[in-house]
């Protein structure tokens, strides 16, 4: 037994250091930013605690179980206790259950402040069925998916759930689940984003990027906040970390984190409005289908007329995003082409790729994918 | 006590009390403690078995990424109906088991305060159960996890969880029928002389547990009852779109929830303080801290429900105050594994199966005491909240934890409930699979936790680094399957020997093994009077000067005393068997009675009604009606 738990022991090392190099890297161990490091950090201090109790605890027990096995002719203690060593086995726990606390207590206060400043950008989250937004209401920016950072800055991220009631025809889409008996409107109180996110059917997510800071819960009808920041440039996956039904397990983000230089020049190109592609390309016939369809019921397009609803996601810069669908496919192969295979998957059948999809199957015809892929290829 | 137990006549009386203690229908009538205890028993262990299937379902698609086995629907039902089964199907009715199976016998009783009543508990346990299950059949098993999360759970559609609230509802009826009924038995019917601080560990911790459920269970079925109703009346208990909050939900669910944690692993608490004295033939270390310890542990559950909560953003004010009392709660616990080991120090230890369970259970238990105060630390929490690491630390509590002190508790009490030991060799393969598969299953969860990895995601790409040891916690689960198969095989092939396991086969401690294996109906020829704690122990053994076991003349014990556990030689043969036959004469017991199968019956089709049509409610009140009155106008003894 003890010779098992030092190779599963010596397992775990090695599994520690294959980890790094994975490329969808999300380990709590492998901090990135000043947040998920002080978390690491306390983590660690009381985890080496636990080890050393640990090792005495089972030491004893492995020890006493070793030296007092059955001999013949042993003479059991017929000891019923000893009030000084009760005193003491109440009293050292304490004591050092007491350490733990005092930096669990700082710790706390620590992550429960609102970071302010000039150079603080204000992020807000906004948890759906099951894809994330991202809102930059100071930018009066919308992206989904993807949460474009500057790193060494502060983001201040204000988290609220909406729900997708009124997204175009769920009962025939979602037959079997999502639908709940009623409808309802917006919060009564404050709304934690502007426009206020329609709470029917709205439920709890967690928002969670690992590497970057832990969770914090997205609750209808609350405003949580929390602060992260990244020290490096890189790609940080995060995903919803709060059951949330069906497609909880797709329901997944990253962060990208980028120059300041890289942020700026990128809040420029998002703040542009969509691409118009050359009349009588495919991707202008996808621009009709859009328009003309069934799309333009959820997803809004900056630029094309009528196309602002916020059920699902704005499209407007679709291509510029490194993933799609709750980031369960990435946009672009590793070659560099666009990824229009699992486009296409994703487009005829959503419910078939992402289980439980508000986004229905709507039957469209080969034709019509072809255009739509062209003209979400061009969004960039 | 109960009113069947007096023995005045009333004359006629419009029904005839069944007089079958044999067969079938000897079960569905019996009011016999033992007997319920083992129906508890026998079912809890076939759910036991239904729940890991439901695991190894699990496993197998969690095994490799982006796993085929189950599809997100199936894989949402099964981690639900898992966790529902291990909770309220298996580990609680296992606990039930013991207790009314061993709360008359080790207090010197001849049944429980209310027979009748704890027939009830058991039947409407049984329908709860299946009422459960039935939703597997009837559109969907409970799709929305055992905590049942609002607004989710109001939101899903279909009737799953519709069937979650009615089933917990009608299993939370079934335990405190049966809280009431034991505490009512322990603090009254005591064996003269048994004074509270002489009663075992195990019936102390089984006290603290009737009154958790007493006062935990009203918490979670007023949180049902709303869920419910915004499920099937529309009305916003928990609807944000209608100004209230769904945070209530977890406030009321976790004031449950964490004493419920308590529910499930004192019972097994006990039962190791019982066992682990009587292989190292020495008195527990510390009886008072260790039964004032579970006692602190009943009151301090009450308040740290908040520490599941800590990324709901609740506050500072509210997580440290949280996270202070559940550092604290870590105190008590520690102080029992202490004496526990301090039971071990200086004893005379042997190993049969029993015995090696309550080890492992506090090798186990300290991994899970010890990652549970990691999740105390609450800025490290809001990592590891929600994930694997999560599930790592409950499993090591319950599993390593609850299951193997209960399965201590079945090898241990095993012969004396069935006149038969089980066998030693299959019983250490069993113990070594499971210890071995456990550790394999749920020790990588720590680690998966800590890699990013969330709970109750029905896949996940390949590239986050989860890939080798998730296969190595499915290896590991496999490894805990054939454990219980062996443990089943183990259980048939006992039954198919002969008595072999006389009145006292390990040398114990306590009242129940002065008494036949297994004992007669009314338990005792005669009420014993108590002297001591570990009064059996005492009439065996007295202490020499020098502070050396010597057996006293008369109470001298059997074969074991010579150290022979199981052997299959241990004991005076036959002695139980026969003692039916000889006196008990005059001993006035319950007679058996159907009315509680009758009033339990109504209850599955009361939730029913709601779902279905309300005639079917109505169906199911009538027959509860007629159930009840029968109950009280059925004649006390049998005709």
């Amino acid at each position: 037994m003890r010779k098992l738990k030092l190779i599963g022991g010596s397992i775990v090392a090695v599994l520690l250091l294959a980890a790094c190099s994975d490329s969808l890297d999300q380990s709590t161990l492998n901090p990135a930013g000043p947040v998920a490091q002080k978390q690491e950090d306390l983590f660690q201090f009381v985890f080496w605690l636990a080890v050393a109790v640990f090792v005495v605890v089972e030491g004893a027990l492995v020890l006493f179980v070793w030296k007092y096995r059955h001999r013949p002719g042993a003479k059991p203690s017929g000891v019923h206790g000893n009030t000084k060593l009760e005193i003491g086995w109440t009293i050292a726990p304490a004591v050092l259950l007491a350490v733990i606390t005092v930096p669990t207590i700082t710790g706390i206060w620590d992550l429960a402040e609102t970071p302010t400043g000039p150079d603080v950008i204000q992020v807000d989250v906004v948890g759906h069925q099951w894809w994330w937004e991202f809102r930059y209401p100071d930018q009066e920016l919308v992206t989904a998916n993807e949460l474009v950072i500057p790193t060494g800055t502060q983001i201040s991220i204000r988290l609220c759930a909406a729900g997708a009631s009124g997204a175009a025809n769920p009962k025939t889409a979602n037959p079997d689940g999502g639908v709940g008996p009623q409808a309802s409107g917006p919060a009564l109180g404050a709304p934690c984003v502007d426009p206020a996110p329609n709470l029917g059917n709205a439920v709890i997510h967690a928002f969670w990027v690992p590497r970057l800071a832990g969770k914090q819960d997205v609750v209808p009808g609350r405003t949580n906040e929390m602060y992260l920041s990244a020290d490096e440039p890189g790609l940080y996956p995060g995903q919803c970390a709060e059951y949330c039904d069906w497609s909880h397990a797709n329901m997944r983000f990253q962060v990208k984190a980028v120059s300041p230089e890289e942020f700026s020049a990128w809040l420029t190109e998002q703040q542009a409005e969509a691409a118009v592609p050359g009349a009588g390309s495919l991707a202008d016939k996808g621009m009709q289908d859009f328009a003309n369809g069934s799309c333009i019921g959820c997803h809004a397009i900056k630029g094309v007329e009528g196309a602002a609803a916020v059920q699902g996601p704005d499209l407007t810069h679709f291509a510029s995003r490194d993933c799609f669908a709750g980031c369960m496919f990435p946009t672009y192969n590793e070659d560099g082409s666009f990824n229009a295979e699992a486009m296409k998957a994703w487009l005829e059948d959503p419910p078939a790729v992402k289980p439980g999809s508000w986004m229905p199957n709507y039957h469209l015809k080969p034709d019509e994918v072809e255009a739509l892929i062209a003209y979400l290829q061009s969004l960039t | 006590m109960s009113t069947a137990a007096m023995p005045n006549q009333r004359s006629g009386g419009l029904f005839r009390r069944p007089t079958a203690t044999g067969g079938v229908w000897g079960w569905i009538v019996t009011v016999d403690h033992k007997k319920i205890g083992i129906l508890y028993g026998a079912t809890a262990l076939i759910f036991l078995i239904v729940g890991g299937f439901e695991a190894m379902l699990i496993r197998a698609q969690l095994a490799q990424p982006n796993g085929q086995v189950l599809d997100a629907a199936t894989y949402n039902q099964m981690f639900t109906m898992h966790g529902l089964t291990m909770i309220f199907l298996v580990v609680m009715p296992l606990g039930a088991a013991f207790t009314n199976y061993l709360v008359p016998l080790m207090i010197g009783t001849r049944d429980v305060a209310f027979p009748r009543l704890n027939a009830l508990s058991y039947w409407i346990f049984l329908f709860g159960g299946i009422f459960l299950y039935s939703s597997f059949v009837l559109g969907g098993a409970p799709n929305g996890g055992w905590f049942g999360y609002a607004p989710n759970s109001v939101a899903t559609a279909g009737d799953n969880m519709s069937f979650y609230a009615i089933g917990l509802i009608i299993l939370g009826i079934a335990s405190t029928v049966s809280a009431v009924n034991l505490a009512v038995t322990i603090i009254n019917m005591r064996a003269p002389g048994m004074t509270l601080m002489r009663m075992p560990v195990f019936i102390w911790m089984t006290l603290v547990v009737q009154f958790l459920l007493i006062f935990a269970l009203p918490v979670i079925t007023i949180a049902l009852v709303e869920l419910l109703f915004d499920r099937q009346f529309g009305t916003f208990f928990f609807d944000a779109g209608h100004g209230a909050d769904p945070i209530l939900w977890q406030h009321l669910f976790w004031l449950f929830g964490h004493p419920e944690v308590y529910i499930l692993v004192l019972p097994a608490m006990g039962i190791v303080s019982e066992i682990l004295p009587v292989f190292s033939r020495r008195p527990l270390f510390g009886y008072a801290f260790i039964v004032f310890s579970g006692i602190a542990i009943g009151f301090m559950g009450w308040g740290v429900w908040a520490h599941h909560m800590f990324t709901d953003g609740l506050g500072p004010v509210a997580n440290s105050a949280f996270a202070i009392t559940t550092m604290f709660i870590a105190v008590p616990t520690g102080v029992k594994i202490f004496n526990w080991l301090g039971t071990l120090w200086k004893g005379d230890i042997r190993f049969p199966t029993p015995m090696l369970f309550a080890i492992g259970f506090v090798a186990l238990f300290v991994i899970g005491g010890l990652s549970g105060v990691t999740h105390a630390v609450v800025p490290s929490d809001y990592q590891q909240h929600d994930t694997y690491y999560v599930v790592a630390h409950f499993h090591y509590v319950l599993f390593g934890g609850a299951i193997f002190g209960l399965f201590g508790g079945v090898y241990y009490w095993f012969p004396k409930a069935f006149g038969r030991l089980l066998n030693e060799k299959l019983g250490k393969i069993h113990f070594w699979l499971f210890f071995i598969g456990m550790n394999l299953t749920f020790g990588p969860f720590h680690l998966l936790g800590m890699q990013g990895m969330p709970r109750r995601i029905y896949t996940y790409p390949a590239g986050h680094g989860w890939d080798f040891m998730n296969m190595v916690a499915t290896v590991g689960a496999l490894l805990m399957a054939v454990g219980m198969a062996v443990f089943t095989w183990n259980v048939i092939a006992t039954f198919r020997k002969p008595k072999d396991a006389g009145n006292d086969p390990w040398d114990a401690r306590t009242l129940e093994w002065t008494t036949s294996s297994p004992p007669p109906e009314y338990n005792f020829e005669e009420v014993p009077v108590v002297h001591s704690l570990d009064e059996f122990w005492y009439r065996k053994y007295a202490h020499s000067k020098d502070g050396e076991l010597v057996p006293v003349q008369s109470g001298a014990s059997d074969a074991a005393a010579k150290g022979s556990y199981g052997g299959g030689h241990a004991g005076d043969h036959g002695e139980g068997a026969d003692a039916d036959h000889g006196g008990g004469h005059g001993i006035h017991l319950p007679s058996p009675s159907y009315w509680p199968i009758v009033a339990a019956a109504g209850l599955p089709l009361i939730g029913y009604g709601i779902l279905y049509g309300w005639w079917m409610a109505f169906l199911g009140g009538a027959i509860m009606i007629v159930g009840l009155y029968g109950w009280v106008l059925e004649p006390s003894v049998e005709e």
